[in-house]
């Protein structure tokens, strides 16, 4: 599936620095979480992003705040890529009352309307239905407004992604149905789980054009990502884009990681996209280091602020147990 | 205000759901509907309930869909958190076991693991029930499984009055409804008033006031209730009649009030004795009633059996008008 790029629109030089941005904001804030976890100040299990930065730090370039994405378990740096405030974020990672969600939710649930995050779901395959509902809704609403479903190679195996894309396609939804193949459902090897070698190549039976897209590259997945995203505002249908990938720190953190081939973690790692990225970005001109070096900068301090304000937050009241099971408080 | 001022009409609940989408739709431009065979080209839904919506109201908002349950229901879903009011088909309540993440995961979850950030303002139009020899998979009252879920409410009216002024409700509540329909329910001859406005959720009607024995029931299993009113007389029982139209969150009020007074409680159901709906009000009633009744709470459901083919054994299956007389009496024979 894959194709030439070359007939492609690339990515100006601010367009790669802000993608650039973007992976580093997961990047570091994956990082600090990690640190944080071992410091024992969050407990919950957490799904690392990392490696697989650059699909959504691409896609997210091109989306305005009321565009909306619908992610998964392993979906925080869904979310930091479409610069959901930190604050919240971290509060609600802590359980605690300043919390998007009021500590309600926790990593798996994260939920920012304000900047289009709008599902984050713990059920594999669970965001691509919802989304079309957001697709449908973009079409009665008469706008341009798009929606990204995020899910894994692992989440293609489910009916839910079936019955998604017949129907986006059926009713022609501004939705792109984006799936980071990072080689591994849970610890199942993505070949001894999956009838077909692409997961592009579903895309055939819905009618729908599907891509496999190197989604270690930011600049050709920005470039699959924008046609993606301009068929849908232009109301010609919903894309689906399998990005390939690797994920550093296996299904859960703390994975012994037996499943994988000897080697083959280390390798994926050597291959890190985001130090290359970054030596492109000097090579080419586009960035100095000492840009670079500021940009992280103000990253991390972002992030520390971020942690600092969720350690001072409170623990969620008891009276919270009874708000939001319905709009209105029930009894005790 | 007297019954005699109302002006009445026949109709059904068919026709009064209908008119009560029709009246929603004018009404709130974001009131819109999906489901299978919904459209008018398909015949407005497995039971005629949407007929006249898509070709009044244009194939965007009303949308005949895939048999896809899940895509149904996250398309619902989708769209009532981005400010729409989704009215969902699931022709039938057995196959809102193939959309269960959806329904209970994320419609019933999402307001509360958001802290309140996200609505989910739909219905889930769905039809049941046994009597019409469809066994095993196309007859379950499941009432109960969607009571045990937090955050969805269960509205199961009986006549067509209620079931009009409960949609109106459903489609304007806040939060996610499962509105239960019945074979008997939707086609059973009634009568309605002419301006039947909205009927709020969560509230029983006293169909029949009595002193003996309060009898709770509501939907198809209500009409079987009603059949056994002549033979409970006949016995010189006078049973007060209780229509919980919606079973979640329930009328404890009514319910308890109406069971102090008679001192005798009896609920009535089609679903499944175990377990069901009538377990949560007895516990409830002997939690505090206790001491005040003449005798135990009286449970009447179906059988520990998948709903049977056979036309013996499904009359045998579901709680007949004979059988709520043996239990009346037995109970009033207590005390």
């Amino acid at each position: 599936m894959t194709e030439t790029t070359s007939n492609r629109a690339s990515p100006d030089a601010a367009t790669q620095l802000d993608i650039y941005r973007r992976m580093l904001r997961i990047e570091r804030n994956d990082d600090f979480t990690q640190q944080q976890i071992r410091r024992g100040r969050i407990t919950a299990p957490y799904y690392s992003g990392r490696g697989q930065e650059c699909i959504p730090a691409a896609i997210s370039n091109l989306l305005d705040d009321d565009d909306k994405i619908c992610t998964i378990y392993r979906g925080i740096h869904d979310m930091v890529a479409k610069d959901m405030p930190l604050k919240p974020l971290w509060a609600e990672i802590m359980g605690k009352v300043d919390g998007t969600c009021k500590g309600k939710g926790g990593p798996m649930h994260l939920t920012h309307p304000e900047t289009g995050v709008m599902v984050t779901t713990g059920i594999v395959g669970s965001s691509m239905p919802i989304a079309n509902g957001f697709g449908w809704a973009s079409l009665l609403d008469g706008t341009k407004q798009v929606t990204i479903a995020y899910f894994g190679d692992g989440a293609s195996n489910i009916g839910a992604f079936h019955e998604s894309l017949n129907l986006a396609s059926v009713w022609k939804l501004p939705v792109i149905f984006v799936c980071a193949n990072n080689g591994y459902a849970e610890h199942t090897r993505f070949q001894d789980g999956t009838s077909v070698d692409q997961i592009s190549k579903r895309a055939i039976g819905y009618g729908m054009p599907g891509y496999t897209v190197n989604g270690n590259d930011p600049v050709e997945m920005w470039q699959y990502a924008n046609e993606a995203i301009s068929r849908a505002r232009a109301g010609e249908g919903p894309t689906l884009l399998e990005c390939k990938t690797f994920r550093f720190c296996g299904h859960l953190l703390g994975d012994d990681n037996k499943y994988m081939s000897p080697g083959e973690l280390d390798a994926a790692k050597a291959d890190d996209p985001l130090p290359k990225y970054r030596q492109k970005l000097l090579d080419e001109g586009i960035a100095t280091e000492a840009q670079l070096e500021d940009m992280k900068a103000a990253i991390e301090a972002e992030v520390q602020q971020a942690i600092d304000f969720a350690v001072e937050s409170e623990f969620p009241p008891m009276d919270e147990l009874r708000r939001d099971v319905f709009a209105k408080e029930i009894s005790a | 205000m007297s019954t005699d001022t109302i002006e009445m009409k026949k109709t059904n609940g068919q026709q009064a759901i209908n008119e009560a989408l029709h009246e929603a739709f004018e009404a709130d431009p974001k009131v819109i509907l999906l489901g299978e065979d919904c459209g008018d080209k398909e015949g407005g839904g497995v039971t005629g309930v949407c007929k006249g919506l898509s070709t009044k109201f244009g194939d965007l908002r009303v949308r005949s869909t895939p048999i896809a349950e899940q895509s149904i229901m996250g398309a619902a879903i989708g769209a009532a958190m981005a400010g729409y009011k989704p009215v969902a088909e699931i022709m039938l309540m057995n196959f809102t076991t193939v959309c269960m993440d959806m329904i209970v995961n994320h419609a019933a979850k999402l307001r509360f693991m958001s802290g309140g950030q996200s609505q989910v303002p739909l219905v889930i139009r769905t039809l049941t029930g046994a009597g019409n020899q469809t066994a095993g998979q196309h007859a379950d009252c499941y009432e109960a499984w969607f009571c045990h879920t937090a955050g969805i409410k269960v509205v199961f009216p009986t006549f067509p009055g209620d079931a009009k002024g409960l949609m109106l409700s459903a489609i304007q509540d806040p939060d996610p409804v499962i509105f239960i329909e019945t074979g008997m329910t939707l086609f059973a001859p009634g009568e309605m008033p002419v301006n039947q406005g909205p009927i709020p959720l969560g509230v029983a009607n006293v169909v029949v006031p009595g002193n003996d024995i309060t009898i709770v029931s509501y939907g198809a299993q209500m009409y079987r209730v009603m059949m056994a009113m002549e033979e409970l007389g006949k016995a010189g029982i006078s049973a007060e009649v209780i229509d919980l139209r919606t079973i979640s969150p329930w009328d404890r009020e009514t319910v308890l009030a109406s069971a102090e007074k008679t001192g005798r409680l009896l609920v009535v159901h089609e679903a499944g004795r175990n377990f069901g709906p009538g377990a949560e009000i007895a516990a409830t009633a002997q939690e505090e009633l206790f001491g005040k009744l003449k005798a135990p709470v009286g449970r009447l459901g179906a059988p520990y059996c998948a709903v049977p083919f056979a036309k013996k054994l499904e009359d045998s299956y579901l709680v007949q008008p004979a059988d709520v007389v043996a239990e009346a009496q037995r109970l009033t024979a207590m005390g």
